[in-house]
């Protein structure tokens, strides 16, 4: 197994843990396992927080800027990009006041034009790489892939761990790719898309994402998108547990992005309740915690101005990109 | 940091009258008794006057039962009866706000849990036994299992509403009558009731609700032509009762206190777990008779889990009961607080480590922090005597057979928890623990058709459940 290229002071216990297969193996399998109705239990409880006035505003501009907008079609044309950008740069055009979003992601042959439109402007480029959204492919391919991104300008990568091999049991090989991958990010982010809809139990959630820590992603990620389901507030729970915990064994951050189907403020608000209480407050910030989403910007905004002005507006209002 | 603004409840909702009356035989009474003032424990505010039972009352309550058993409810069809209880069952529903910002008004408890736990709960109950009204007869007692007539009920402060549903719903299915008493700190809801019973036309003395303190529950117990007493409360007050119905022929059933444990095995799912114990101790102030007040946990994972479960328990957020973000809400009394507050004491005195929350704590009202004791050893009275509060005692165990013993060193025997990912290790601790309620991997989770009940200083009797109707039937 290739050594990891971050986390060079790995605590004993996580050290060993990579040291090989076998061991690798045995450390995954050791993690306590996740109840499932516990856990739907407790992610249904704080469900029911109820978030209002300056907490509800604040919650909807911390939202906004947790934004990865991302537009991941076949049918993307650089004229779309464009259009993204723009939105990233000014989400509400008659209030400036509105933050602006995290990042804009995009696949790879898009990432130049996204580059061009957010020059200056400190939005992240994400892109998303190693054959998205299925994995399958070869070693080879994938970073050629990732490279292809990072040298058009993306400063995150959104990779895809190989479900396959997870599933099959062969975590040496899942770790082996992110480590490659994320050598061949140089100075970008890695998230690492564990796509929870494929691997089926909480176990297998809670072992991906220890994998996906271990091999140095900065970001764990539900979901490309184009499973169903995509992200869950149960799943996202087990994640943001699972970053807590390497907290307090590394004294290292890592970051949570639950991707598809939040579409709602109310939605986004009770993930920021679970980053809040399950993860910690220091996990509200973009820096650690994103939205990987298309519409759930523009239900954002229509909350934030009905939060201003007291009354509903509508749809013809926000601008549709 | 974000702080939640205050998100609550409007305390209108429970359409708080000045004065509260008794019901007896379908009509809202004056009673002889002093009025008693119920005071909101969340604000030490006194919310209403409630008139409270003489010794008169009560025996014009008892005749009003006997009466309605005798002529009406005794002999009517199932599947009559079954209509009236479905119908309080739909009312209780209908009203729910209402019922909940009320229970947390009178109780203090948090909004979230009188709204989501025991308001649908009680009506849960009525609609379950409403079903078993008019098939008693498949319930595994004999083709026509008989009533037992005028049945005495008293139940305890911490469930007000949903100890009445408890109490009254199995006892109107089996056709028996009813005159209870609710908590003297907590008599409101029950009172609300009354107004929906007869709403439901209910006919006059099926159900009386009567008021008062400790003096009008006795005299309900120990009235000459009471058929069955069913008391909830203390093991104290409960083996007062069991002395003086010794030899009459009454039936009894007791549902007493407890001091259960949740064990947490090496392979247990721990953040779940957390969860659980987080759920077990701190659910309704720890004002639960199973609660989970003794945690045992395997030394392999004691640190761990110890960590998890402070950092958990930071999170919980103590206040306004009103509040829908409030967790734990306030302790029922002052007399109940100072109770904690020794039993604490003695904690620290005997040598246990004691770590709170940090939370803020309200100006007014009766709180309490949550606290969980580390390092108590079986012998200390913070893992001996129940406390009723949000307190919780760790201990370790370093075997299975270990764990088992000291769960079962208590006098008590109510629930135990049982925490493990390996489902043989589940059944033969279940198999071993003298409890009447086992839960594995989750914990105080109630359902109408699961029976609940004790071991020992416990209790006897089931309550809910087919089992449960045996408790008011003649077998």
């Amino acid at each position: 197994m290739a050594a990891p290229s971050t986390s060079p002071s790995l605590p004993p216990a996580l050290a060993d843990a990579v040291r090989d297969d076998a061991s690798l193996r045995r450390f995954l399998h050791g993690l306590p396992g996740v109840d499932q109705v516990g856990v739907e239990q407790r992610a249904a409880g704080l469900g029911t927080r109820s978030i209002k006035k300056a907490s509800k505003q604040w919650a909807i501009d911390t939202a906004i800027s947790m934004v990865d907008l991302t537009t991941l079609e076949g049918a993307d044309t650089h004229g779309k990009v464009r259009s993204l950008a723009a939105k990233a740069r000014r989400p509400d055009p008659d209030h400036p006041d509105v933050p602006r979003v995290a990042a804009v992601c995009v696949y790879p042959d898009m990432v130049e034009t996204a580059v061009e439109e957010l020059r200056g402007t400190g939005i992240d480029i994400a892109s998303v790489a190693t054959a998205f959204p299925s994995g399958r492919s070869s070693l080879k391919v994938k970073l050629e892939d990732t490279a292809y991104a990072v040298d058009a300008g993306a400063t995150e990568i959104d990779m895809v761990i190989d479900r396959g091999a997870f599933l099959s049991g062969r975590y040496g090989q899942v770790f082996d790719e992110i480590v490659q991958v994320k050598h061949a990010c140089g100075d970008a982010h890695l998230k690492v898309i564990l796509e929870t809809g494929e691997l089926a139990t909480y176990d297998n959630v809670r072992r991906a994402s220890w994998l996906g820590l271990l091999a140095g992603g900065d970001f764990i990620k539900t979901s490309t998108g184009k499973v169903s389901p995509a992200a869950t507030l149960p799943v996202t729970h087990v994640m943001l547990q699972a970053v807590r915990d390497w907290h307090t064994q590394t004294g290292e951050l890592r970051g949570v992005k639950p991707a598809g189907g939040i579409r709602t403020t109310k939605d986004a608000i009770k993930y920021l309740v679970a980053v809040h209480e399950v993860a910690g407050p220091e996990w509200l910030t973009p820096t650690l915690f994103r939205f990987g989403a298309s519409t759930l910007l523009n239900d954002l905004l229509m909350q934030r101005r009905t939060q201003l002005a007291g009354h509903y507006s509508g749809p013809d209002y926000v601008t549709v990109d | 940091m974000w702080e939640y603004a205050p998100a609550p409840e409007s305390r209108d909702i429970a359409n708080l009258k000045p004065n509260y009356r008794m019901f007896i035989d379908g009509q809202f009474v004056e009673g002889a008794g002093d009025p008693l003032k119920t005071v909101n424990p969340g604000t030490e505010e006194v919310l209403a006057e409630v008139s409270t039972a003489g010794q008169a009352d009560v025996d014009k309550a008892v005749k009003a039962a006997r009466r309605a058993y005798e002529r009406v409810w005794g002999r009517m069809p199932g599947a009559e009866r079954a209509k009236y209880i479905f119908r309080i069952a739909r009312l209780i529903q209908e009203r729910a706000r209402e019922l909940a910002v009320l229970e947390s008004l009178d109780n203090g408890k948090p909004i979230k849990e009188s709204r989501d736990v025991d308001v649908p709960t009680a009506a849960a109950h009525f609609f379950y036994h409403a079903g078993w009204a008019d098939k008693l007869g498949y319930a595994g007692y004999g083709p026509d299992p008989r009533p037992l007539g005028v049945v005495g009920q008293v139940i305890p402060w911490n469930f007000p509403l949903l100890m009445a549903a408890w109490k009254i719903a199995p006892a109107l299915a089996t056709g028996n009558t009813v005159v209870i008493k609710p908590a003297e700190t907590t008599p409101l809801t029950a009172l609300v009731l009354a107004e929906i019973i007869q709403q439901a036309d209910l006919p006059p003395g099926v159900v009386n609700i009567l008021a008062g303190a400790g003096d009008v529950g006795a005299a309900v117990v120990s009235h000459p032509d009471v058929d069955k007493v069913a008391f909830t409360g203390s093991t104290e007050v409960g083996k007062i009762i069991q002395r003086q119905l010794a030899g009459t022929g009454r039936r009894l059933t007791l549902e007493l206190g407890g001091k259960a444990a949740n064990i947490v095995f090496d392979d247990a799912p721990l953040d779940q777990a957390v969860e659980g114990i987080v759920n077990g101790i701190f659910f309704n102030q720890g004002h639960v008779c199973c609660a989970g007040s003794r945690l045992l946990v395997q030394e392999s994972v004691a640190d761990e889990l110890l960590e998890k479960l402070h950092v958990r328990v930071s999170t919980l957020r103590v206040g306004d009961p009103l509040d829908k973000n409030t967790d734990v809400g306030a302790i029922n009394s002052r007399e109940q607080l100072t109770k904690i507050q020794e039993l604490v004491e003695s904690g620290d005195a005997e040598g246990a480590e004691r770590w709170t929350s940090a939370c803020p704590l309200p100006d007014k009202g009766f709180y309490f922090a949550p606290t969980v004791f580390s390092n108590v050893s079986q012998a200390m009275r913070i893992a001996r005597e129940e406390i009723f509060g949000p307190v919780l005692s760790v201990l370790t165990f370093r075997t299975p057979d270990e764990a088992v013993a000291k769960a079962n060193n208590t006098p008590y025997g109510l629930s135990a928890g049982i925490w493990t990912e390996k489902g043989s290790r589940i059944l033969w601790a279940a198999q071993k623990m003298r409890a009447g309620v086992v839960w594995a991997n989750t914990f105080n989770r109630f359902d109408p058709t699961a029976p609940f009940g004790g071991y020992q200083e416990s209790g006897f009797g089931r309550e809910g459940g087919r089992t449960g109707l045996e408790a008011y039937l003649d077998v």
